[in-house]
């Protein structure tokens, strides 16, 4: 019994970070239809932004509006000076469906060598702003801490943010309208140029919230080559594809569904699945719903 | 106030699908393009809203450059279009359509204004605001698109074939409210269409393409008699 609310704990506190990861992803499959494969190495970039912030003020509270407002603004950056262009020069041919995808990989090499650049290849240490020591009854010790008290607390404050804004919105309406059709979303007047921007830079903050906290979460320590951002990357794809890659929602579901089952096979099958078990789920998921788990096809009728 | 076009050419890659046409369309008036699938109406109100690039000629409304323009600063000068098929987003609900049109006007209030003469106009669609636009009849999403192009406030409304694929009971309720904007409201309307003659009963002035070159203008009435046009496109 107490086991298996272990595994709940994890289950969920996993699940969140990976919502959050799925979300950066699926905010930029809607806004430029681009799978970003770099999104580990922004989030890992606005991690160290954290860090910093971390070092120059000594607060997690200060480093971690940091962090997100570097990373929406790399992101940003990125996509207008170099996803507008890269699109703008691939337009036709085969070549234009695959090569921002291609160039999100090399992104992500870049984005890695930038950092080994400024803050050299070794260790470095983010601390939580509270202990990540679990809760105990009697003489038990719960897989739940303060810390991952609060990782919740954050991505589901950032979660109901994120939906207020999409659903209730001027902002949120032209998102929505410019991802499922920019033609009428311009012809309405939409900047949609701007709205993609937009879409980035949201999914660069969600990204860093993920990168901060997975890093604390964690032991604290990360460098350029850290297997945890790699990790992050798969698990906020592989949620977002079982959430369907269309909705926020989804996202959400995707990673919690991720986080779950990944957490009871390595507690009740074999903890030498940590790395397999993932991929397996992504696979048996794209067998037998291909759409995602809450993905609808979308009835468009004549 | 009118919509002037002079010597406008387009260019589908090699292919050139508009070519040398010129016509002016006065305010107030409604202008039907007829012409048979491929005469290039399609082409034309694309280019004119801002969708497609022309390679040759002008267009203005309102001493405004529309050539040169992207579509969101076009709706901005007053120039409403309703693309091809039913123009709505099927994912959101009727009211995030009607929204949408007004959303980048800052005065709301005249916006909310907007919406309530349009579901006035389409009383339907008052009734489904809250419905996705997927669940709306064929009918009510040529309504839709059209009130949601209402909502950007246009004096200048570019209509591509909203009879398409609609029943005929449909089609005549669509082409009145259509007339009903240009002399009620005092809307300047071009519309493109397959239904000629539906069109061009509606209509003041009528215009005829064919392969990318303007074949007959004149008044909708005199079309209507012209025994070439008929044979041609009325069908008898």
């Amino acid at each position: 019994m107490f086991q298996l609310l272990n595994t709940i704990l994890i289950g969920i506190t996993a699940g969140a970070i990976y919502s959050l990861m799925a979300t950066a992803i699926v905010l930029v499959w809607r806004s430029t239809r681009v799978i970003n494969f770099a999104q580990a190495g922004m989030a890992l970039l606005s991690t160290y932004f954290g860090y910093e912030a971390m070092v120059h003020f000594n607060s997690f509270w200060i480093a971690l509006p940091v962090a997100m407002v570097g990373g929406a603004a790399v992101a940003a950056l990125i996509e207008l000076v170099f996803m507008r262009l890269l699109v703008k020069r691939s337009s036709t041919g085969p070549i234009a469906a695959v090569a921002p995808i291609i160039a999100t990989l090399g992104l992500l090499g870049l984005i890695k060598g930038l950092i080994s650049t400024f803050w050299g290849g070794a260790d470095v240490r983010l601390v939580g702003p509270v202990t990540n020591i679990g809760y105990s009854i009697g003489d038990k010790t719960l897989a739940f801490s303060p810390l991952k008290l609060l990782t919740l607390c954050t991505v589901v404050v950032l979660m109901l943010l994120l939906t207020v804004l999409f659903q209730k919105s001027n902002i949120g309406l032209s998102l929505r309208a410019s991802a499922y059709s920019p033609e009428i979303a311009r012809l309405s007047g939409v900047k949609v140029d701007f709205v993609r921007t937009l879409g980035w830079s949201l999914a660069g903050a969600s990204g860093a919230v993920a990168g901060m906290f997975q890093t604390v979460n964690g032991n604290g320590a990360f460098s350029p080559e850290s297997i945890e951002f790699s990790l992050l990357l798969i698990s906020g794809f592989i949620a977002a594809i079982i959430g369907g890659l269309e909705s926020l929602i989804g996202a959400v579901i995707g990673g919690l569904v991720l986080g779950l089952v990944v957490s009871f096979v390595l507690m009740y099958i074999s903890s030498s699945l940590f790395f397999i078990a993932p991929f397996l789920i992504l696979l048996i998921i794209l067998f037998i719903r291909p759409q995602g788990i809450i993905g609808v096809k979308a009835a468009r009728r004549g | 106030m009118t919509l002037t076009v002079n010597e406008l050419t387009i260019h589908h890659g090699a292919i050139c699908a508009i070519s040398d046409v010129s016509f002016t369309v006065p305010k107030g008036q409604l202008t039907a393009v007829i012409g048979a699938n491929g005469a290039g109406k399609t082409t034309l109100l694309r280019t004119l809203s801002g969708l497609n690039k022309s390679t040759h000629g002008t267009a203005t409304w309102n001493e405004h450059n529309l050539l040169h323009s992207k579509p969101e600063t076009i709706v901005r000068h007053g120039v409403s279009h309703v693309s091809e098929g039913k123009a709505v987003i099927p994912e959101l609900s009727v009211v995030e359509n009607l929204e949408l049109g007004a959303i980048w006007r800052k005065n709301k209030k005249e916006a909310a204004e907007s919406k309530a003469a349009v579901t006035d106009i389409f009383p339907r669609l008052g009734e489904r605001l809250n419905q996705r636009a997927d669940t709306l009849s064929g009918g009510e999403r040529q309504m839709l698109a059209i009130g949601r192009a209402l909502m950007s406030k246009p004096e200048l409304l570019l209509l591509d074939e909203p009879s398409l694929g609609l029943a005929p009971l449909v089609v005549e309720q669509i082409f009145q409210t259509i007339r009903d904007l240009t002399t009620t409201m005092g809307l300047t309307v071009v519309l493109v269409e397959q239904n000629a003659m539906g069109a061009l009963k509606i209509a003041d002035q009528g215009i005829v393409l064919n392969l990318g070159k303007v074949a007959v203008t004149g008044t909708a009435q005199s079309l209507i008699a012209d025994p070439q046009v008929r044979a041609a496109y009325l069908g008898y």
